[in-house]
């Protein structure tokens, strides 16, 4: 508890812009074999020091096989919401959930990132108990503490009873308890996130721990099995309000990314395959009259390859989808990222216009085919996957690793963590950065990343940016 | 006993004073107010997400006076209700200064129930309770000439006391808090929202304790 707010805590999304740049970077290494304990890594993107580009203190977790994917923080700019009475937490701890393990870790940044230590762990079991969840996965602050999404329920292997959302103390960090109170028919869950003025959620489906915890099930794929449904609620009332289909082809929406500006009704989310014909897309959805609408606003397509360049997975179709894993929008609104996993490329959309994307900038690296190196000539195994964008916009950091048994799936040959960052033009367009390349220590993979001070795919904010 | 006396233009004074505390505090809801105006038309939004909290912040002052206003036409209870009262708020404050966590069902309330927010967070930081001892102040004041006035005057008489003692004192607090709110709406900027944002829950506990105290003390 502060006397002041939390310097990172910030009314709008454009005082957030003008905050100092990040000088930290927490990615989060897991061992995909389980042959080690995951870990938190820091690393400078402080381009003025010596350090640069490295890793400078690691945390490493006392357990195996949590398998780590993604995280938040305990507090971001929402806790200057005048109606939750939270403005004087600080931003100070990471909540990393173990999505394999379903165990929690709290690790504490400060008095620096250098230092950053374990704080408490919270066993799978209290989780199991309080909640009746399994496989946390996305960590969000807001109005009732820190948000927990799940992708099982209950049972050994999650599907006793639907995934969804619980709640942590923002102080204790005791597991208080689910979130719903009325899921309609939500019965899959991946990522959350809101708009807090106006009172909604958002919510979207990948699919249950059967269907990926082993790896991609290629029947429930091509059995269009995997989610397809975004689903709105009250966020106050926590009921859902409102549940749109994609359509079944529509395989696996994934990232849900709200406008930041409050004042905005609208948001984006990605789908990573659809099954007649490999392509990738993005969706917008709105609110219009109080009902929520949703359409498809641009798509990517798959790339023909010879079979024998390809996995056995793909070598049916002959070609590679583009993936469509993770998407990313900058704190202005302006430009979306779209991590094509598949055909190794990062792309950047012009949504100034939400529902006409205009493709601003594209860069290759990696991919299932193409294997285009890093500028320094290093080789980037995998595909552009999970992305964030510095505060004020101007910088994009990605890493390389999806979840360890998929990875394995569409990359045979292993995906050695890599993380790299791209500089982005004033009037969009995205160029990798040579000198930055982090070297992870040999079998740990990356995956999602956390910036010092705030990122764009954790803060919400209460005020619109005018 | 009973030498320490407020005079009831001391009382009065007070009332106002609480109202410019209450209103200038962020946790009473101003920047509720400015995001109001800035998510919808402008001032007239912001103006009418005032008179939300200012409704809600006067039914939590008269939930807790009118009940008095009842008590107190016991004129021979008067000062074990008031010494009674001098603990309770000095209790409430002392417990806020232990536990100076926020309920969760605030929480929950929605963005468009600002006066059931107001009226919510008011009793649950004890914002009416800071006002009882000096409404009890004000009411004792008259209790001199209670004996030629009949039990339903004296609890007439405190009923509109209770009344103009809730308006008043809502009538600062929305002075003080919409001064602010039009200022950082219209000239200062969101920013200032962060920059001016002080942790009072200590000084809010420290304030109950204080008012507690000197409603007993002049009770004595």
């Amino acid at each position: 508890m502060t006397i002041r707010p939390d310097p990172t805590f910030h009314a709008t999304p454009k005082l957030a812009m003008e905050a100092p740049p990040e000088r930290y970077a927490y990615v989060l290494m897991l061992s995909p074999n389980f042959s080690r304990p995951d870990c938190l890594g820091v690393v400078d993107v402080d381009s003025s020091s010596s350090s640069y580009g490295k890793i400078v203190h690691t945390v490493v977790m006392p357990n195996k096989g949590d398998e780590f994917h993604h995280f938040g923080w305990n507090a971001c700019s929402s806790a200057l919401s005048p109606m939750s009475g939270h403005a004087f937490l600080e931003r100070r701890y990471l909540i990393i959930p173990g999505l394999r393990s379903s165990r929690i870790y709290v690790i504490d940044t400060k008095p620096d990132p250098t230092q950053a230590k374990i704080h408490k762990i919270i066993e799978p079991e209290e989780v199991f108990h309080k909640t009746g969840y399994s496989r946390p996965h996305t960590v969000h602050c807001g109005p009732e503490g820190i948000y927990v999404s799940t992708l099982g329920g209950g049972g050994p292997d999650g599907t006793d009873s639907p995934p969804g959302i619980f709640i942590m103390d923002c102080e204790t960090f005791d597991v208080l308890g689910r979130w719903e109170i009325d899921r309609g028919p939500q019965d899959k869950h991946y990522d959350f996130w809101w708009n807090l003025p106006r009172d909604y959620m958002v919510t979207s489906e990948w699919g249950l721990p059967p269907q990926f915890e082993n790896g991609l099930v290629p029947d429930d794929l091509l059995g269009n099995r995997y989610g397809h449904r975004l689903h709105f609620w009250d966020l106050r009332a926590r009921r859902n309000v409102q549940t749109i289909d994609l359509g079944a082809n529509h395989q696996m929406a994934l990232e849900v990314r709200p406008a930041h500006d409050p004042i905005k009704e609208y948001g984006f989310v990605g789908v990573v395959v659809d099954t007649t014909n490999l392509e990738g897309s993005i969706w917008t959805w709105w609110r219009e009259g109080g009902t929520f609408r949703c359409e498809k606003t641009a798509v990517i397509a798959p790339e023909p390859a010879d079979k024998d360049q390809l996995p056995p997975l793909l070598q049916p179709f002959a070609a590679v989808p583009p993936l469509v894993t993770d998407i990313d929008l900058s704190l202005d609104d302006r430009f979306l990222y779209v991590s094509c996993w598949g055909t190794g490329e990062m792309r950047q959309y012009d949504v100034s216009d939400p529902r006409a994307p205009k493709l601003a900038g594209s860069t290759h690296i990696g991919g299932i085919v193409r294997r285009t190196p890093h500028p320094n000539g290093n080789t980037f195994a995998g595909g552009p996957q999970m992305i964030e964008i510095s505060r004020d916009g101007k910088r994009v950091y990605w890493t390389n690793s999806l979840y360890s048994t998929w990875d394995d799936q569409f990359f045979p040959e292993g995906v050695p963590g890599a993380m790299v960052k791209a500089d982005v033009g004033t009037d969009g367009g995205v160029t990798l950065d040579k000198k930055f390349w982090v070297e992870f220590p040999d079998g740990y993979r990356s995956h999602q990343i956390r910036l010092e001070g705030g990122d764009c795919s954790t803060d919400s904010f209460c005020y619109p940016s005018v | 006993m009973g030498h320490v006396q407020w005079s009831t233009a001391d009382l009065w004074l007070a009332v106002v004073a609480s109202g410019l505390y209450h209103g200038v505090n962020p946790g009473m809801g101003w920047p509720l107010a400015v995001s109001a105006g800035l998510m919808g038309r402008g001032r007239w939004d912001l103006a009418l997400a005032l008179a939300s909290l200012a409704a809600g912040h006067l039914a939590a002052m008269l939930v807790i006076l009118l009940p008095f206003a009842l008590m107190t036409a016991l004129v021979e209870w008067g000062r074990v209700i008031r010494i009674g009262v001098g603990v309770g708020v000095m209790a409430y404050g002392a417990y806020r200064l232990v536990n100076r966590r926020h309920p969760r069902a605030l929480a929950r309330i929605r963005p468009t129930q600002l006066a059931l927010w107001s009226f919510a967070i008011a009793i649950a930081h004890g914002a009416g309770l800071m006002l009882l001892p000096i409404y009890l102040g004000l009411c004792s004041a008259g209790e001199v000439d209670a004996a030629h006035q009949g039990l339903a005057s004296l609890m007439g008489r405190n009923f509109a006391t209770a009344v103009q003692v809730s308006l008043l004192h809502v009538v600062s607090m929305v002075t003080a808090g919409g001064l602010i709110a039009f200022l950082v709406h219209g000239w200062l900027g969101p920013s200032f929202i962060s920059r001016s944002w002080f942790n009072l829950d200590l000084v809010w506990a420290l304030s109950l304790m204080l008012v507690g105290a000197a409603g007993l003390v002049t009770a004595l």
